[in-house]
């Protein structure tokens, strides 16, 4: 039987290589919070001329509108950020912008009050925290043994970071912003990972129930080999339909379905890769303190 | 007939209806082919004529939502500084009432109005209007106060006025009293017949030409109006001093009860204001559609094909499941009336993915058996056996984080964001539903169609 636990340095490593870069990002640029949490407006019309000319924009809304970002989006349409205006105020605003562009359609106008968004940020931060503490504890009730829930969620951890870190470098270069989809796909992917850790775990408690003497190590790596096959191939179906869609997928939750795809794929690696080595070390960490104490 | 096949023939059965269902209204089919030309369009009949009797078939539509349809969601905050605390959850009712009257004479199909209380003091209205082309007149109609007044029918110019409802209306003289004058109406039951009615409490303006208007005009119809339109024509009976009066009338308590809303909605004033506002043009909304119902389908279609190329003959008894679960989820959209939006359609397409799910388990379970030793049909069953429990922790644990996005107790501390509870929606429903598909589908169909040899 292959020892694939020999090369657990070489996944933690591997893991390391994606969440450096990230927490190094999370730490010195953080997210960018879209309005939903910060509070502003965004309006995103259609408009050539304009998106080719994004100075006369900035210079006819300044006066009375605190722009914060001109970005472009999809192929010919720009969104404009900035302060809180109400409706009539945004459409004086367009009607300026129309005396260049008598084509420009309005495709999309939000504004959220500072008070909503700081109100959201607690919500889904409380999201958070109820979905992580009911895994958490399931884990811990189905799986009895502490080693079990720690390293789950030492890999829901994993996951998340490494999901936040990405966000945090598409923010930086691409501005790419975190919205209350981008939690919802945070939460779904710690459902999934979590779905694929239990799975794994269950085939490693079944094993040890049947033969009890055998090494854990070699309890662990044959569970990995039978369920890896499963394990690639569910995820296989997952990461195509969200390919898919992030590829191919409307203009609006196009980054809601990548994030979905990077939480699937960095899921699926952490349940047979983080999750399992990470018990190996559990195990061997308290038979070291055993062999200590004697 | 056994069990299996019983079986079978339900799971066709459902498939057959849901696949009616979820056929749109009308499907056009022009087609060209050398000199053969087809353009018809096939309308969905909407009744069955069975010998004599017509059959009114149920009309499910999918209900879109607002980012697919275009429209306008706004969060209103309300100015309760002047009411009484006891007072401000009526006062947020016939605020909501109020709104959803106006919004109706608007003209909008389907539109939402909800309550919301965030935290002790913070009152607000969810206002959601699909298909809106102008938002402004859309805010300025839910901005303006509601306004009551009362009128005195001119018996004479009524009489003549037997023609049209504009000169019906006209046929009413103004008074001084209106809304401003109102301090509280509420219900009350008869002293001695205990019918519900309407008790109404003017202020001492009120009362003064309440007064004057009843001893005046004892005999005639004093008209109540709320927002120009006459909302009842009760006749007074006696001079009224007290500021107080009775409306009388057949009413049921929910009568009642309306017409003290609706009154109070016209006496308490409550300042309104944008807190947040999402407009969406329908033109994004179709696009984005369009493009995400394409990629799912190839999706479905890359999935189909990956499960008959590793799993062979499994493999396309699995993918003719996978069609019955998408045909079944979406029948139950349309049933249920869930609102899809672009996230919702994500969320069907992600428990797409995932409903594979169960059978790759199984089959791999199944595959292990084999390779063990175990007889085919042996290997089936403790490939569905063994697969189970594992099945069953894991679809527990999104059903859990569906629950939390969607919120069903609209929990203040949770989002009620329409997006996210429309993912949250489609992905509870997708899961439940693939739990069906997945197990019993499946297995019936290998059980019916697999005959194990060994």
């Amino acid at each position: 039987m292959i020892n694939i636990m020999k090369f657990k340095w070489l996944f933690f490593g591997i893991s390391l290589m994606f969440l450096i870069p990230g927490i190094i990002s999370l730490l010195l640029f953080k997210v960018r919070p879209s309005i939903d949490f910060t509070g502003g407006s965004l309006i995103e019309i259609k408009s050539q001329a304009l998106r080719a000319d994004k100075e006369f924009v900035k210079l006819t809304l300044q006066a009375d509108y605190q722009i914060s970002s001109i970005q472009d989006s999809g192929d010919d349409q720009i969104i404009i950020r900035g302060q809180v205006i109400d409706n009539q105020s945004k459409d004086l605003m367009l009607a300026k912008l129309k005396q260049k562009d008598p084509n420009l359609t309005e495709l999309r106008f939000e504004t959220v009050g500072p008070v909503l968004g700081k109100e959201l940020i607690v919500k889904t931060l409380t999201a958070v925290v109820i979905v992580s503490s009911f895994i958490t504890l399931y884990v811990g009730w189905r799986f009895n043994e502490l080693k079990y829930g720690v390293s789950a969620v030492l890999a829901m951890f994993h996951d998340t970071f490494i999901l936040l870190g990405s966000f945090s470098l598409l923010g930086h270069f691409l501005g790419i912003e975190v919205d209350v989809l981008f939690v919802t796909a945070l939460l779904t992917t710690l459902s999934f990972s979590v779905h694929d850790t239990i799975v794994v775990f269950d085939r490693v408690r079944e094993k040890q129930k049947k033969v009890a003497s055998v090494k854990y190590v070699d309890i662990l790596n044959a569970a990995v080999l039978e369920t890896l096959g499963r394990s690639i191939n569910n995820s296989m179906t997952i990461i195509v339909m969200l390919l898919s869609l992030a590829i191919l997928g409307g203009q609006t939750i196009k980054w809601f379905a990548i994030a979905l795809l990077i939480g699937a794929v960095t899921g699926t690696y952490s349940s047979t890769f983080t999750a399992v080595p990470l018990l190996l070390i559990w195990d061997s960490a308290k038979n070291f303190l055993k062999k200590k104490k004697k | 007939m056994s069990r299996h096949l019983r079986v079978f023939f339900l799971i066709v059965g459902l498939s057959l209806i849901s696949s009616w269902i979820i056929l749109p209204e009308q499907i056009p089919l022009n087609f060209q082919f050398r000199q053969l030309k087809i353009e018809k369009n096939f309308v969905k009949p909407k009744s069955l004529t069975v010998i004599n009797k017509t059959i009114n078939l149920p009309d499910w539509q999918l209900k879109r939502g607002l980012d697919i349809q275009g429209g306008m969601q706004v969060v209103l905050g309300t100015d309760m500084s002047s009411i009484a605390p006891e007072d401000r959850q009526t006062a947020l009712s016939s605020a909501q009432e109020v709104i959803r009257r106006r919004v109706d004479l608007f003209g909008v199909s389907e539109p939402l109005v909800q309550t919301s209380k965030q935290g002790e003091n913070d009152y607000r209205l969810i206002v959601e209007l699909a298909g809106i082309s102008d938002p402004q007149q859309a805010l300025d109609l839910i901005g303006t106060t509601a306004q009551l007044d009362f009128r005195i029918l001119d018996s004479s110019a009524s009489a003549q006025a037997t023609s049209s409802a504009v000169a019906f209306l006209n046929s009413f003289v103004p008074t001084d009293l209106g809304g401003k004058q109102l301090k509280r109406a509420n219900v009350q039951f008869d002293q001695t017949s205990g019918k519900p009615v309407v008790g109404l409490e003017f202020d001492q303006e009120g009362q003064k030409l309440f007064a004057d208007i009843t001893s005046n005009h004892t005999g005639e119809v004093l008209a109540i109006f709320l927002d120009q339109a006459p909302l009842m024509l009760p006749r007074i009976e006696t001079a009224i001093l007290d500021g107080r009066a009775i409306i009388t009338g057949d009413f049921t308590l929910e009568e009642a009860k309306n017409l003290s809303i609706q009154l109070n909605a016209g006496a308490l004033v409550v300042p309104i204001s944008v807190l947040e506002q999402r407009t969406i043009g329908a033109s994004l909304g179709q696009i984005s559609v369009q493009d995400s119902i394409k990629a799912g389908l190839i999706g479905i279609g890359l999935v189909m094909l990956f499960m008959i190329i590793y799993y062979g003959l499994k493999g396309f008894l699995a993918s003719i499941a996978l069609l019955v679960y998408a045909i079944l989820t979406i029948a139950i959209y349309k049933i249920m009336g869930v609102t899809l939006t672009l996230p919702g359609i994500a969320g069907l397409l992600l428990s797409v993915g995932m409903a594979v799910d169960s059978n790759i388990l199984i089959f791999e379970r199944m595959k292990e058996e084999l390779r063990d030793g175990q007889p085919f049909n042996r290997a089936m069953e403790l490939g569905f056996g063994r697969a189970f429990d594992s099945i069953k922790d894991a679809n527990l644990v999104t059903i859990a984080t569906s629950l939390v996005l969607i919120n069903p107790l609209d929990l203040s501390f949770l989002n009620s964001s329409g997006l996210v509870r429309g993912f949250g929606i489609t992905l509870l429903i997708g899961v439940l539903t693939s739990l069906f598909t997945g197990i019993v589908v499946t297995r019936t169909l290998m059980r019916l169609f697999l005959k194990g040899s060994k």
